[in-house]
């Protein structure tokens, strides 16, 4: 694996070539590093972060909210879920930053458009082709413009016109228990691979055992991805895919296990960048968020305004940033979902401008074209 | 299920990433006839038969000293073997096995990239009809040559001709012990038993021949037919293999040798054949490829390979038909099945692996892939290449295929491909393209619920619509 690292890391530094005009800086930068967690499928922030303060929330949520019930306030209004220990004391030590009811200027439902709003930084799905994480890089100088995706493609927040690598860890399970819920459904209708499919599901007794390896498989990867940041030439825009947060069904059970992974993902990631950790912002964000309502399959479906989160050593944490807009039907946004009340650009552009020492009114623009909000102050210690 | 969706995957390798389904299906197939390529570049590129055998002789010669060493020494054979791969030393049948890795390769390649997927898909048929199999160590590094050499450029022609070349391939006569039969008459045969040692006839191909390559299984013919043809047939081997400068031949290749045929006449399926040399067993061939047992053997696999497990009897009756007709001219036989309702209208068959993997690779828009990746994913997922354990070949039902396991694994692949894919397929978009006008309201759902892009092409590659064809 170290040799591996070797080859891509002398592959981006030898494709630095930077085709867009940079922006003069305030200081060097090149210590800093980003790692942009991408929560595909839409996680509930409802339940991340859950409202339990909010008078409505218990109504809405039935048997969901009760693993939260119980759980110390933060900010007098918010609980965050037992699954997130490590990133709990990351906000203890203010070193995480949650930002809630944020959404992308996207305001439909499909995850594919949500995701691409998300990564593009345009005002609509597919008006841009490249993402504002390629942008980013072509605003650094050229020896801190390295950017790598932990995966085998790379994701559209890093497409663009400056060349980054990519690396997928082999060890990384291939189907995700997510996808193996769907290929059931999927079959659902078919007999004969119905009836082969639960077979195989049995034969594997996929349900145990699956959460460890997952949790252990973050933890692995948080930890992969922090030695492929490692060093002088180490890598300093990162991204990672996460999946599996699209939770209809049995949404108590598989949040716990996602959060679970989350949380190891991000200790992982603290642990084993070091010192680097005191030069680290890494942005949790996910495409849109779910209902405020359960629904009967004790799950939550596709809704607008969910919670973004800010961790690392340069974040001005221990905060709950939240315009809060309340969960009453008639607050609701279309009747249903929380309403968006800060800009997920905005909160996004204003950490990374403020983060790698960028005039945020230049860095703005050019990060989030579609976005009409301004940026955030003040999320990044001075 | 529309006839463009039928003709690009129950006749072809499944639609490639970008390609336009067929206006005319039926046209599109009949072109496939002419247009076929034998020895497209990647083919061409691949080791020829005559160097394997060297290679073979080379690999055989290494492993005799080795064992001679060890016996001198009196070390373990084993640990010696041990000893040399540690030191980074091949070993004996090394460059084979890299032959046999780069021939999967060249075949996977051109069933990814080939503009006429129909006959591509009937080379791997015939393969699969006359299969060698690898898990014998001389077939290892000529399997793919055989395929290449043997099969390819037949493919289109008569069946006679195809079964000439087969028979003839090196692959066959060492995979099925031609190569050392001995007529117990032949000047070699006869003073082999005066000095008392033994060698005679093999009868392995000759039964083989009839059983699986021409009649079929209990078609009338007897074990006197079988040794009779197994008589007629010494003689044919390999040059350039033995140790007796007689059997050294003109070189590393098919080769006629009559210093052990066994001399004359020779009676198969009630015909009498005079000829000597290698002409009787020729005769004895030609006569096989168009009798009427073989007419329906062939048109039952085909019947079988195209339209259902249990193939439809009227349609394998007017294959038969065209065969006999037609003397076994193969396009014929091709037209008759493009233009069987039978095949149009049928039930889906279940993919082979082999099937599914070339058309999930096709889908995403894989045109080649690391050989050693490709052998290694159809082994993983049961079918590797030429390798399916006895002549008989792989089975062409699915009963054979869909296996708990056998799914799983798919689905795993499935994944795999998919994010391996590149990022700017919209599985929303291709699933039409895939299937046109066919794609279930289920699978579609799927694939607009799906939570990102990879994991909407994973479930259409792991959809029903993929599994069959």
């Amino acid at each position: 694996m170290l040799l591996h690292r070797r080859q891509i890391l002398a592959g981006v530094t030898a494709a630095g070539a930077l085709l867009m005009p940079r922006i003069v800086f305030a200081r060097a930068a090149t210590d800093r590093r980003l790692v942009f967690v991408i929560q595909r499928g839409a996680a509930d922030g409802l339940a991340t972060l859950a409202p339990t303060g909010d008078p409505a929330y218990a109504g809405l949520r039935g048997d969901l909210a009760a693993d939260l019930a119980d759980r110390p306030k933060l900010g007098g209004m918010f609980a965050l879920h037992p699954a997130l220990t490590q990133l709990g004391a990351m906000y203890a030590a203010k070193q995480a930053l949650f930002a809630h009811a944020v959404a992308s200027p996207y305001r439909d439902r499909s995850h594919f458009d949500g995701q691409n709003v998300l990564e593009t930084g345009g005002a609509q799905p597919y008006d841009r082709q490249d993402g504002w994480m390629n942008r980013l890089l072509a605003m650094l100088p050229a020896d801190a413009a390295r950017g790598l995706a932990v995966s085998a493609t790379i994701p559209t927040a890093l497409r663009g016109p400056v060349q980054v690598s990519s690396y997928a860890p082999s060890s990384l399970p291939d189907a995700s228990n997510d996808t193996l819920q769907r290929v059931s459904s999927l079959y659902a209708d078919d007999p004969q691979l119905h009836a082969l499919w639960e077979e195989a599901l049995q034969t594997k007794a996929m349900a145990s055992g699956f959460d460890a390896a997952g949790a252990k498989g973050a933890a692995a990867a948080g930890a992969l991805v922090a030695s492929l940041m490692a060093g002088d030439k180490g890598a300093r825009v990162v991204m990672v895919e996460t999946t599996g947060w699209d939770t209809h069904s049995g949404q108590r059970g598989r949040l716990n296990a996602q959060l679970t992974g989350l949380d190891a993902l991000l200790a992982a990631l603290k642990t084993n960048l070091g010192p680097s950790w005191d030069d680290t912002l890494v942005v949790v964000a996910t495409e849109f968020g779910r209902t405020a309502a359960a629904n009967g399959t004790g799950g939550t479906d596709h809704g607008t305004a969910s919670l973004a989160m800010l961790a690392g050593g340069t974040v001005n944490g221990g905060r709950i940033l939240s315009d809060w807009p309340g969960l009453t039907a008639a607050n609701l946004y279309e009747n249903r979902d929380l309403k968006p009340t800060t800009s997920l650009d905005a909160l996004i552009g204003g950490a990374v401008a403020a983060h790698f020492a960028l005039d945020p009114a230049l860095a703005m623009p050019r990060l989030f074209p579609g976005s009409s909000s301004g940026n955030l102050s003040g999320l990044i210690r001075a | 299920m529309p006839d463009n969706a039928r003709a690009l995957n129950r006749f072809g390798l499944g639609a490639a990433l970008g390609e336009a389904p067929p206006r005319d299906a039926r046209r599109w197939l009949n072109a496939q006839i002419d247009g076929f390529d034998p020895r497209p570049a990647s083919i061409a590129a691949a080791l020829p038969t005559g160097k394997l055998i060297e290679m073979l002789r080379d690999s055989r010669d290494e492993k005799k000293e080795l064992k001679a060493k060890a016996k001198q020494t009196g070390a373990d054979p084993k640990q010696m073997k041990q000893d040399a791969k540690a030191a980074g030393m091949p070993g004996p049948y090394a460059d084979l096995r890299d032959a046999y890795i780069a021939a999967v390769g060249a075949r996977t390649e051109v069933a990814l990239a080939t503009q006429t997927p129909f006959a591509e898909r009937l080379v791997h048929f015939w393969s699969n009809h006359f299969a060698v199999s690898v898990d014998k160590i001389v077939t290892v590094g000529l399997a793919g040559a055989f395929e290449f050499e043997a099969i390819r450029p037949h493919v289109m022609g008569k069946f006679a001709d195809l079964l000439g070349a087969v028979e003839r391939h090196p692959a066959m006569l060492l995979y099925l012990d031609q190569a050392q039969s001995v007529g117990p008459n032949s000047p070699l045969g006869a003073r082999a038993a005066q000095r008392g040692k033994e060698r005679g006839l093999n009868e392995n191909l000759a039964r083989e021949i009839m059983e699986l390559h021409t009649l079929g299984v209990r078609s009338g013919y007897s074990q006197a037919d079988v040794t009779e043809f197994a008589r007629a047939l010494t003689g044919w081997t390999v040059g350039g293999l033995a140790k007796l400068p007689i059997l050294q031949g003109p070189g590393p290749k098919f080769w006629f040798a009559a210093p052990i045929h066994e001399p004359g006449s020779r009676t198969v399926v009630g015909k009498k054949y005079n000829q000597s040399g290698e002409g009787q067993a020729q005769a004895v061939l030609s006569d096989l490829a168009v009798h009427p047992a073989t007419a329906r053997h062939i048109a039952t696999k085909l019947a079988r390979h195209f339209a259902a497990d249990d193939p439809p009897p009227a349609l394998v009756a007017r294959l038969e038909q065209a065969f006999l007709q037609s003397q076994g001219d193969l396009p014929t036989v091709y037209r008759a099945l493009i233009d069987a309702p039978e095949v149009w209208n049928g039930a889906p068959k279940f993919r082979t692996p082999w099937e599914w993997t070339v058309a999930a690779l096709r889908a995403t828009g894989v045109k080649s892939i690391p050989a050693k990746s490709a052998t290694g994913a159809f082994l993983q997922l049961g079918q590797p290449i030429w390798k399916p354990g006895s002549p008989a070949g792989y089975d062409d039902i699915a009963a054979s295929w869909a296996g708990p396991d056998a799914l799983y694994r798919r689905v795993e692949m499935a994944q795999r491909i998919a994010d391996r894919s590149a990022a700017t397929i919209d599985a929303r978009k291709l699933a039409p393209a895939l299937f046109p006008d066919s794609l279930s309201p289920a699978t579609a759902t799927a694939l607009t619920r799906a939570e990102s892009g990879p994991q909407a092409l994973a479930l259409l590659l792991a959809s029903p619509e993929m599994m069959r064809r």
